[in-house]
């Protein structure tokens, strides 16, 4: 039962990501990546990754993908134009492609994780659910990644910022 | 309880969420087959008056989809950001009466940096609409 | 037993949301010393359902030059979301569809979705009214969504769970608007926000923008904003009843019955403001939103944070 429901969500999950990169209209390709994103926080649910599964749907289905849709819409490049755009970029397309691919053989070739390490988190999830877990671990354990994130948000926020105030005083 | 739902056995987490997943396409049903009802229903003699989209009475000028002010983009970005900060937060404030005074102080360091990104967007007139 | 649950909630969403077009106009009617619909029925009362007959049996228009498939599709991504974020909330102590750890996270995250409705719609109907009608919806509604997340915060503080069924538990002493007063503030301005009503309703400022986003919208598709509009005001009324209300919690009445009393009310404040207040301006709009709103919420974390440490 548990296999059918992984498959359909993963079918799911990879049909939408095809129709992102088929599509000519980019609004209709930015549609099926909110679907993309749907399904793989259903995968998530699927692994008992509660928190893990909310935030995809939050940030990635609901708050990047709005940039992104903002982004079509206010630049108006709703058709892309078929005047071979990509001759530059193929080269490096396909190195990272190959690079992509190779990073999930690794992956999976190490996809058992170690017995004990896999026991104890799904005990404490267990125990006390998912996001009080996750809240314990990153808030003590591993408080400076933690830190480090918001050195991180802040440099993005004042990238965004000195970019589009360029853009203002044109 | 509904006896599919225990097929699942030990997923204690799954068999929170299938109500969801049959909730999902309960809605989507009725919104699509409520969609089709009226197309049954409903009369559709189109014609091109009708068809043009509104502009006071005059005809169209234009294509409508032209470029915008940047300003949205602004704010759609600094709602990523700040989304991005608040999912933090929910985790915290779950376990916030567990790990105590230690735990406050250092989200209020992460508060007060990226506050410093916030009075940034300020002083720099981000947070504007003119 | 999960899909009668289903088809009663669904059921009692539409019934609710066609009384509550109902109520908005009588009260607004006598707020404005009119009487309001009186013909259909005793004192109007079949208005509602002679109205959604209306809207299914009207001609549906699909303006030219319109993206045929995202401008059918938008008010379906609005309409969606907006029914199933009912399936957390707790109507009384047994009566919820799904109980789940992350209930309240959930609701925020699923109601995010029908933005993407109504920027499509704006874009999708290739009218300069709905375009930009649409933007400034969208806008609105991310902004304010910040605010609504971090306004939470502070009763999640208390009730350490994200579950919606241990927040209601965690109330049955003091409801937490008495330890949230400024959180519950916050809340209610960016709920308004959120679901576009007055004194927040920029997106169909009428005397501007036409309609705003469903400027083209006609029929059965233009009903679907509609409903979505006013699940949506109830999702909101149920959030501030769980998190600030003590939920079905009360004396003496079954906990469904003070549910929808507490829900009720909160419906009807928000007729009473629509009745009462005149519209912001946009730059207004942004301004209280990201220059008070934001500051405000993050005080507000920081003392109940201190406040938590010290007393309890």
């Amino acid at each position: 039962m548990h296999q059918i429901f992984f498959w359909g969500f993963a079918l799911l999950a990879v049909f939408s990501a095809l129709m992102v990169i088929t599509r000519r209209n980019v609004v209709h390709s930015a549609l099926f990546l909110i679907s993309t994103f749907f399904w793989v926080a259903a995968i998530y649910i699927l692994l008992e990754a509660e928190l893990l599964a909310a935030i995809q749907i939050l940030v990635y289905a609901g708050a990047i993908m709005v940039l992104i849709v903002f982004t079509i819409l206010l630049i108006h490049v709703e058709e892309t134009k078929i005047i071979n755009p990509w001759q530059r970029q193929r080269p490096i397309a396909i190195l990272l492609g190959v690079f992509l691919l190779g990073e999930i053989f690794l992956i999976l070739s190490r996809a058992l994780f170690p017995e004990s390490i896999a026991g104890t988190a799904l005990q404490q999830v267990a125990q006390e659910g998912n996001t009080e877990a996750v809240g314990k671990l990153l808030y003590t354990k591993y408080l400076f990644p933690f830190e480090v994130a918001s050195i991180l948000l802040l440099a993005a926020m004042i990238g965004a910022i000195v970019m589009a105030k360029r853009e203002i005083e044109k | 309880m509904d006896t599919s739902l225990s097929l699942f056995g030990d997923y204690q987490v799954i068999h929170n969420y299938l109500p969801i997943l049959v909730f999902i396409i309960f809605a989507f049903a009725f919104a699509i087959g409520t969609l089709i009802f009226s197309y049954l229903v409903r009369p559709n003699k189109p014609d091109p008056e009708k068809l043009s989209p509104y502009e006071c009475g005059i005809p169209p000028m234009m294509d409508a989809r032209e470029r915008f002010s940047i300003r949205f983009f602004i704010i759609a970005m600094l709602f990523l950001l700040f989304d991005v900060e608040v999912v933090f937060l929910y985790p915290w404030a779950v376990v916030y009466n567990k790990i105590g005074l230690y735990g406050f102080v250092e989200m209020m360091l992460f508060i007060a940096i990226l506050l410093v990104g916030y009075i940034y967007a300020w002083r720099k007139g981000a947070l504007e609409w003119e | 037993m999960v899909l009668v649950k289903i088809i009663i909630i669904l059921g009692v969403i539409l019934l609710v949301v066609a009384y509550l077009t109902y109520l908005e106009r009588k009260v607004i009617a006598h707020l404005q010393v009119r009487i309001g619909p009186m013909r259909v029925g005793w004192h109007g009362l079949l208005q509602p359902i002679a109205d959604g007959l209306k809207l299914l049996v009207k001609e549906d228009i699909i303006p030219e030059k319109a993206d045929k498939w995202v401008f059918i599709l938008s008010p379906i991504i609005c309409l969606v979301p907006a029914f199933v974020v009912y399936a957390v909330i707790p109507f009384s102590q047994h009566f919820y569809l799904a109980n789940i750890n992350i209930g309240i996270l959930y609701i925020i995250s699923i109601s995010a979705l029908g933005v993407y409705g109504i920027v499509l719609a704006g874009w999708s109907s290739n009218s300069k009214y709905a375009l930009l009608g649409g933007f400034r919806s969208a806008a609105q509604m991310i902004s304010y969504e910040i605010f609504l997340g971090f306004s939470i915060i502070g009763p999640l503080m208390l009730a350490g769970s994200l579950n919606t069924l241990k927040i209601v538990e965690a109330q049955s002493g003091v409801w937490f608007i008495i330890y949230q007063p400024l959180a519950f503030a916050l809340y209610l301005i960016a709920g308004i926000a959120e679901t576009n009503r007055i004194p927040f309703d920029l997106p169909e400022a009428e005397t501007e923008l036409v309609a705003g986003f469903h400027t083209e919208y006609s029929g059965m598709k233009f009903a679907f904003f509609f409903l979505a509009e006013y699940a949506n005001m109830m999702v909101v009324s149920s959030m501030a009843v769980i998190l600030f209300l003590g939920g079905w919690k009360g004396p003496f009445l079954p906990g469904i019955v003070w549910f929808a009393i507490k829900v009720g009310a909160f419906l009807f404040l928000f007729i009473w403001l629509r009745g009462t207040l005149p519209r912001y301006r946009y730059d207004q709009l942004m301004r209280i939103g990201w220059k008070i709103m934001f500051p405000l919420c993050l005080l507000n974390i920081a003392l109940t944070g201190i406040i938590y440490y010290l007393f309890l």
